[in-house]
Order: structure tokens, then C-alpha cells, then sequence
């Protein structure tokens, strides 16, 4: 086969995913960014071009400020603890010990069960004097707690939650990492008389860096994406407290149907992840590696 | 079993277009899509499935083809969704207070154009007044009243007798009703509390609960165009006061926001001795509470009051003259005086016509659940629920505020004055 017949070749065997990626990611981000350039148009106003002007309202929104700062307090509060903990959790049960297959079941449970499920069994837990934690609380002497219902302890409840649901997604990846580590460096280091602390930090470590990038990634669109368990448990109250900016982008899109603002405030959300990923992978991508 | 009607209805459109290529038009029946959401527990589908399979069998030229669409909010969005599609539904039952979205839509069609025999302007008047306040605007009616109820105070008698109360007098005014709940109250000496006096929920849509308060108070919270809204009148400030004040100073209610999904559950499990809720929830008490229970009108301010809310009939634009005859026919099937009753004690709602209630099963069932009768009672203090153009974010700027207020990040006065500068932005294009 000639050099320009292996183009076709390759040409076409991309093309069923390019397709598809072009169909359903690539044209709808580039129609959203042109649709957040025009009004929403309502039966009697057709939509107009009007620039800049959505950008505009964003920046006097002050739920959209809101939801922007609850939104960097969730993704600083969820990833760095869902990311320590699933490496603490990997290296655990990645060590023989007796029940250690159903160690490894118990902590990718969260994992399996959909995100409504977990909202609705959480809620039960945070509901005050009868839910599990005042119960719990209880015992020790606590007064009861409104958790969902006060600006101050929301957002910390959702963070709860979802470092509960993630870690364990994460700690596969980690496992998986762990039992690619050839045993033998394990041995070196006991002849050495390492400490199981100075192994993890100078051996264990490093070598799954790669995972912990591959991880980090996902836990910041994580982070972005998540929202199921706000329509079921708060629907983004005590005023907009536990809101994240996709949830906003759902309310004003798909309650208020202004289309026009939704485009832009997605626009800003797809910039922000477009962002933050290439910073990682740039920035990270040269220090990963184990040399 | 939703399949069942499906097939039906496509074998029927498949026969209706045969009969048009044949040129017999007439013999086709006239087939119409019918959404419906279910907002309480039971089983609704069968319910509505039932009554149908019963109008088909009275008017074998209409076919109707109920589809089950979500919830509230889910209707409202696959409805506008399905008119902009090919196979849009000719009729639904939405949200009373969607009425000024949907007109603003441009999809509504108002009764008043289909209407033309003086006995179906008769039928059209012959609906509690309190119902039709949020189905009539610009002096036509958008919607005809179906699944509709009101808020209604709940107590528990036992919780009454211990605190030395009389069980079978609800409180009837403010400063009864806090009076009580400050007996009800029971505090151990450091101060936790393991029966609180009263709970009004206020998570999810306060504005509804809120709209209690205000009526009360003598204040309404918008205007019947749909395009003002009063949040900073002195008197609707009161109201946030005297409901921030339930917790913060009569301390008869807990901190914070309470959710609306649990707090039937809260007053089974005897947490709270008093509870706002719906109506509609009245058959998920009778058959929760392990102990005796009243219902009664909510407590009077200046007034009594409460706000109606629930679904109505909407007929929209996508239908032709036949299916506009064809779902009048329908509507008014379902809301003749017995089946508005039958709808009614098979599902808790209130039932929408005064001649329902003289109906022999009516009377037989109120006899023996005379609670049933209190929401109709309270219709003539009833004003109608909070609705306006651009509704659920002129709703949002509302709970934002009460909630606010609520959870004490602002004053009363503060948070309604927010609420205020908000919808008279959204709103003021509207005038």
C-alpha cells in the first residue's frame, strides 16, 4: 500500500469517531458560543444579535458570583481530600489482608450506586434529630443540627457526600497502578531498611503520578458536572448556597428558557474546564513522569 | 399497561389515515394527546387511565391518548418541548400558575374561542370562584380547574392533651397559634428540644407556604395582570417577620430551613406537634399517623387565607376546531360534579365545582372523613397562588429572599427589598 492510500486508510478509520465527536461535542460548543452572541427569543421579540451583552449581565449576576465562588469551594474542598483519600484506600487493600476482597467491594460501593440513590440516602442522614448524624451526634452530647438547611453547613454537607461517592472511583485507578509496581522495588527497599513511610513518599509515590494526573483531571470536571445530587437534595438552597454553576446554567436554561444567557454562562463553564485542563496538562504533564 | 393505549391510538391514526385517502372523514374518530404529571402519591395512572377508558366508552368519536409526562416541572418542559416537534399534545394538565408562561409562549388558546352554547358558559361558571382566580386573565379563561388544593394546619390531639390543650380546638388566630406552639414546645433543662410547636416548610417553593402569611396579613403579592409584584410593601415585610420570628423569637419552630418532604414524616415521628402542608397530603396522614390528628383552616391575621395551587386543563394552539370540540367535550367530561368527586376521593384533592360536593359519594365520604371538607371550607378564604409573567424567575428572586431571611443572612426588610429590585427588572418589559 502506497503512502497516500494509508492516509485514506487512516482517514477513514477515524472518521465513524470524528463524526461523532464532531456531531455531538464540537458542533454544539461552537453553535453555543454563537448562540450566547444572540437574545432569547420569545414570541413577540425574535432573537437578535446583541455582542457581548450576555457577558455583560453575567458580571451584575449576583447568583452567577455566587454560584462561581460555590462552585471553587467544592472543587477545592472535593478533590484534593477524594484524591488522598482513594490513594490512602488503594494502598490498604492493595496490602494482604484477610477479607481484602470485600474491603476492596466495600469501598467502590459508593462508585456503583447512581448518584439520585446516594442523594436520597444521604438526605436521610442529614435530616435533623432523626437522621443518622444528629443520632450519632446525639449520643455525644451534640444539639441537633438543620445540616441542608443552613447557609453555613450546606456546602460542606454536598462535599461530604461527594468525596464519599468519588474516592472510591479513584482508589480503582490507584489499585490498578499499585499491582503495576514491580515487587522487587518493595524488597530493595526493605534491604535498605526504608521505612514504610519513606517508601510510599520516595518510591510509592512517584510511580503513580501518571494515575494521580489522570485522576486530578477527572476530579475537577467532576467537580463541574456533578449537580444530580443538588436536584434531589437542595435544589441549590438555602438561597443558592449549595447552587453550582451547572445547575444554574439548568435553572436558566430550562426553567426561565432563556436560552441566550444559558449559552453564555455554558460558554464561561466550557472555557473554565477547557482552561484548567490544559493548564494540567502542560504544566503537569513534563513533572509526572518518573526518571 | 401506558402501552396498551399507544398502540391503540397509532392502529387509530393508521385507520384515520386510510379513511382520509378512502374520503370518509367522518367516520374517523377524532384522536386527541393528553399529558398529565403526578404531583401526590397513589396510583394516579390508573386512575386517569380508568376514567378515560370510561369517557371512550360514553364518546366512541373522540379518542384520548393519556400520556404520563412527570412531574410538575417535568410537564411544563416536555409540553413546550412537544410543540415545537411534530407530535405536539393537544391538551395537558399543568400548573395553574404556568397559565402567563404558557400565554407568553405564544401556545395557550383560551376557552372563550371554542366555547358557544350558553350551557357551556354555564359550565364554565360553575367552578369555585378561588379556583378560577389563576385560570382567568385579560378577561378570558386560560385553564379550567382539575387537581387543585390549598394549605391546611394539621395537629396532633395527643400532643394537645399532654401540653393541656383542648384536642379538638385548633388555634384560629396568630397569637393562638404561637401561644399554643409555645405550650407544645417541650425543652429539657440545657435547652435541646424534643417536640417543637409548629412547622412551616420552606425549602423548595416557600412562596407558596409564605403566600399563608401574607394573605393573612391582608397584602397580596402581586397584581391579576401578572406584571407587579408587591415583596416591600410594609405589610408582606411583616409577614417575612412574623415567620423569621417563629423560630428566632417565639423559638416554637427550628432553625433554618425546613424541608418540605419531611416534615409529614417529622410530625409522625411526633417532632412537631403542628404542621402546614397540602391538602394533598391529607390520605398520606390518615394512613401515617400512629396517633389521632386534626385538620383545620390555617389560623387567622388580620384574616383567614391561604393560596390554592395545583394543575389545570390547558388546551393549546396545536389542535384544530375538531380537537378544540373534541377536548372541550373531554374536560367537561371530566369535570362534571361526579367525577370531579370521584377524582377528588381517590386522590385527596379538592374537589373543583360546589355541585361535587352534593353528590351522594361526596356526602357518604365526608360523613365518615369530615377532615376532606376543610380545604373547601377554607376556598372562600383561598386568594390565587403567586403567578406571574417570566414566573418561575420571578418565583426564584422570592425564595432567594425568604430564604435569605429565613436563615438570617438578611433582615426581612432587606431581603424583600432584594426580592423586589430583581422582579421589577424581569417584569417591567411586561407592562
Amino acid at each position: 500500500m502506497n503512502r497516500a492510500n494509508m492516509h485514506v486508510w487512516g482517514w477513514l478509520l477515524l472518521l465513524p469517531a470524528a463524526a461523532l465527536l464532531a456531531l455531538f461535542t464540537h458542533y454544539p460548543a461552537l453553535a453555543t458560543i454563537l448562540h450566547s452572541l444572540y437574545s432569547t427569543a420569545r414570541p413577540n421579540r425574535p432573537s437578535r444579535f446583541i455582542g457581548l451583552d450576555q457577558y455583560a449581565t453575567m458580571l451584575d449576576d449576583p447568583v452567577f458570583h455566587q454560584v462561581l465562588w460555590n462552585n471553587t469551594i467544592f472543587a477545592l474542598g472535593t478533590i484534593p481530600a477524594s484524591i488522598a483519600l482513594a490513594l490512602l484506600m488503594a494502598v490498604w487493600v492493595n496490602d494482604r489482608l484477610a477479607g481484602r476482597g470485600f474491603l476492596r467491594l466495600a469501598y467502590f460501593t459508593p462508585t456503583i450506586l447512581p448518584m439520585i440513590a446516594v442523594a436520597n440516602i444521604w438526605m436521610f442522614f442529614y435530616t435533623p434529630d432523626y437522621g443518622l448524624v444528629d443520632q450519632i451526634a446525639g449520643l455525644f452530647g451534640f444539639a441537633r443540627h438543620n445540616w441542608l438547611g443552613s447557609r453555613d453547613t450546606v456546602l460542606g454537607c454536598l462535599i461530604v457526600l461527594t468525596i464519599w461517592k468519588e474516592a472510591g472511583f479513584f482508589m480503582i485507578f490507584y489499585l490498578a497502578a499499585l499491582q503495576q509496581m514491580p515487587p522487587n522495588l518493595a524488597e530493595a527497599a526493605a534491604l535498605e531498611g526504608a521505612s514504610r513511610w519513606t517508601f510510599f513518599r520516595r518510591v510509592t509515590f512517584p510511580l503513580v503520578m501518571p494515575t494521580t494526573l489522570f485522576v486530578l483531571i477527572n476530579a475537577v470536571i467532576n467537580s463541574f458536572r456533578l449537580v444530580d445530587h443538588i436536584v434531589a437534595m437542595t435544589k441549590g438552597g438555602p438561597d443558592n448556597a449549595s447552587s453550582l454553576l451547572l445547575y444554574y446554567i439548568f435553572e436558566v436554561g430550562f426553567k426561565y428558557w432563556d436560552t441566550g444567557y444559558a449559552a453564555a454562562l455554558t460558554v464561561v463553564l466550557l472555557a473554565l474546564l477547557a482552561g484548567l485542563a490544559t493548564a494540567q496538562f502542560l504544566y503537569l504533564d513534563k513533572r509526572v513522569h518518573y526518571r | 399497561m401506558t402501552f396498551m393505549p399507544k398502540t391503540w391510538s397509532t392502529a387509530a391514526a393508521l385507520a384515520a389515515g386510510l379513511a382520509l385517502a378512502a374520503g370518509a372523514v367522518a367516520a374517523a374518530p377524532v384522536e386527541l394527546r393528553f399529558y398529565y404529571p403526578i404531583a401526590v402519591g397513589g396510583p394516579i395512572t390508573k386512575i386517569v387511565d380508568s376514567m378515560v377508558a370510561d369517557f371512550e366508552k360514553e364518546n366512541p368519536d373522540v379518542k384520548v391518548r393519556p400520556i404520563y409526562s412527570g412531574t410538575y416541572q417535568d410537564t411544563i418542559v416536555k409540553v413546550l418541548t412537544a410543540l415545537k416537534g411534530s407530535e405536539p399534545p393537544h391538551l395537558s394538565v399543568v400548573l395553574s400558575t404556568d397559565m402567563f408562561s404558557l400565554i407568553d409562549e405564544g401556545v395557550l388558546l383560551p376557552f372563550d374561542n371554542f366555547i358557544k352554547t350558553a350551557d357551556d358558559k354555564a359550565w364554565m361558571a360553575s367552578f369555585f370562584p378561588g379556583f378560577m382566580a389563576n385560570s382567568q386573565t385579560g378577561g378570558k379563561t386560560w385553564g379550567i380547574p382539575f387537581q387543585r388544593s390549598t394549605v391546611v394546619l394539621y395537629w396532633n390531639k395527643e400532643a394537645f392533651k399532654q401540653a393541656g390543650l383542648d384536642p379538638d380546638k385548633p388555634p384560629a388566630s396568630w397569637a393562638e397559634m404561637t401561644d399554643y406552639a409555645q405550650k407544645l414546645t417541650k425543652r429539657d433543662a440545657s435547652g435541646n428540644v424534643s417536640q417543637w410547636g409548629l412547622q412551616v416548610p420552606s425549602s423548595g417553593f416557600p412562596y407558596w407556604l409564605f403566600q399563608g402569611f401574607t394573605t393573612q396579613n391582608d397584602v397580596l403579592l402581586m397584581n391579576d395582570a401578572g406584571n407587579e409584584t408587591y415583596f416591600d410593601k410594609p405589610a408582606v415585610i411583616e409577614a417575612v417577620q412574623f415567620w423569621v420570628d417563629l423560630a428566632k423569637k417565639y423559638k416554637v419552630s427550628p432553625d433554618g430551613i425546613l424541608e418540605w418532604g419531611t416534615t409529614p414524616k417529622d410530625f409522625f415521628e411526633r417532632k412537631i406537634a403542628m404542621m402546614w402542608t397540602t391538602t394533598g397530603n391529607l390520605t398520606n396522614v390518615k394512613a401515617n399517623a400512629p396517633f389521632d390528628f386534626g385538620v383545620a383552616m390555617l389560623p387567622a391575621g388580620k384574616r383567614r387565607g391561604s393560596p390554592t395551587g395545583g394543575g389545570n386543563f390547558y388546551v393549546f394552539k396545536s389542535t384544530t376546531p375538531e380537537q378544540q370540540q373534541a377536548a372541550l367535550k373531554f374536560v367537561k367530561w371530566m369535570t362534571t360534579p361526579e367525577r370531579a368527586a370521584e377524582w377528588g376521593i381517590k386522590t385527596g384533592y379538592v374537589a373543583v365545582r360546589p355541585e361535587s360536593w352534593e353528590t351522594a359519594a361526596m356526602k357518604q365520604y365526608v360523613a365518615g372523613f369530615p377532615a376532606a371538607a376543610v380545604a373547601r371550607d377554607q376556598l372562600k378564604y383561598a386568594v390565587a397562588e403567586f403567578s406571574t409573567h417570566e414566573n418561575q424567575r420571578v418565583v426564584k428572586a422570592l425564595n432567594d429572599g425568604l430564604q435569605a431571611a429565613l436563615t438570617g443572612t438578611k433582615t426581612a426588610e432587606q431581603a424583600m427589598k432584594d426580592a423586589q429590585r430583581e422582579a421589577e427588572r424581569i417584569l417591567k418589559t411586561y407592562r
